[in-house]
């Protein structure tokens, strides 16, 4: 049986998360994706996973939501997207989607209750010490391989957000990807 | 005491990874697709951190990292292409008229 936190934190999330995707309203949306990624945040922490929860609050709910805010922002959605994003979402469209990843949770949910019950002794916490000493150690090709990443989708971004026009102001995107 | 069980963070992350997919599949808005996909994306993280705490082991928590830093690429670059798009004249975020972007 879980413990209140975890289980208030579960259905914060799985309920933010069904918001998130039947929003008509971008901003809307963005918001609960901010709760969504919050109420994970604490059950990292529950789990006995403070340095992911924190990265969580810090990276994901602070600096690639500031990312999506400022898109939503720059592309003025109005009253006609508004009615547009209603008609899209008409009840027929949802049929196929919905069977679709009701199969997935259907294929999903028994194999998972058959995982293997909590391991010997109560969670410990594994700090940020622990992981640190992992990340460079056996893993510090991986840390490489992520800057590489970052890398790419810095030097992608700026080359796809550069001014086709050529009068010196730019889109600005590639500002955002400091924050990656 | 009552402990906190992996395994019902593993269902969780099922649950919302069926959400995100959702979302993909259903909605026509880049932009709610590119959320939807950040959802599914946070799924898998939380599934990685749940084996990491039913192992007692760090190594959920340095695939949680390496899925931070992927998610964060990625959402650059689609936010980026996605302003390009909007540059290129699209009135609208439909993801079925992507052919506007050219070259």
């Amino acid at each position: 049986m879980p413990d209140l936190p975890f289980l208030l934190f579960s259905l914060v999330a799985a309920a933010a998360a069904i918001m998130v995707v039947t929003r008509p309203i971008a901003v809307h949306a963005l918001l609960y994706l901010v709760v969504v990624l919050l109420a994970l945040a604490g059950l990292f922490f529950a789990l006995g996973a403070p340095f992911a929860a924190m990265l969580e609050i810090i990276i994901y709910a602070g600096a690639v939501m500031v990312l999506f805010v400022f898109v939503v922002m720059m592309l003025n959605l109005g009253r006609p997207d508004r009615d547009r994003e209603r008609h899209w979402m008409a009840p027929a469209v949802w049929i196929g989607p919905s069977l679709l990843s009701g199969l997935l949770l259907a294929a999903l949910w028994p194999a998972l209750r058959a995982a293997p019950p909590a391991g010997p002794g109560s969670p410990t916490v594994i700090g940020p010490e622990a992981v640190g000493i992992m990340l460079y150690g056996p893993y510090v090709l991986s840390v490489e391989l992520a800057s590489f990443l970052l890398l790419a989708g810095l030097i992608s971004a700026f080359h796809i957000g550069r001014d086709i026009r050529g009068t010196g102001t730019g889109t600005g995107t590639g500002t955002g990807t400091g924050d990656a | 005491m009552s402990t906190t069980s992996p395994a019902q963070a593993l269902l969780l992350a099922a649950v919302l990874f069926a959400t995100g997919m959702l979302g993909v599949l259903a909605r026509r808005n880049l932009l709610l697709m590119l959320m939807s996909i950040e959802i599914m994306l946070n799924a898998a993280a939380l599934a990685f951190i749940a084996a990491g705490a039913r192992w007692h082991a760090p190594q959920g928590q340095v695939m949680f990292l390496m899925i931070l830093s992927l998610a964060a690429a990625e959402a650059a670059i689609g936010l980026a292409i996605i302003l390009r798009l909007h540059a290129a004249g699209r009135p609208t975020l439909d993801a079925d008229t992507g052919n506007r972007l050219k070259g």
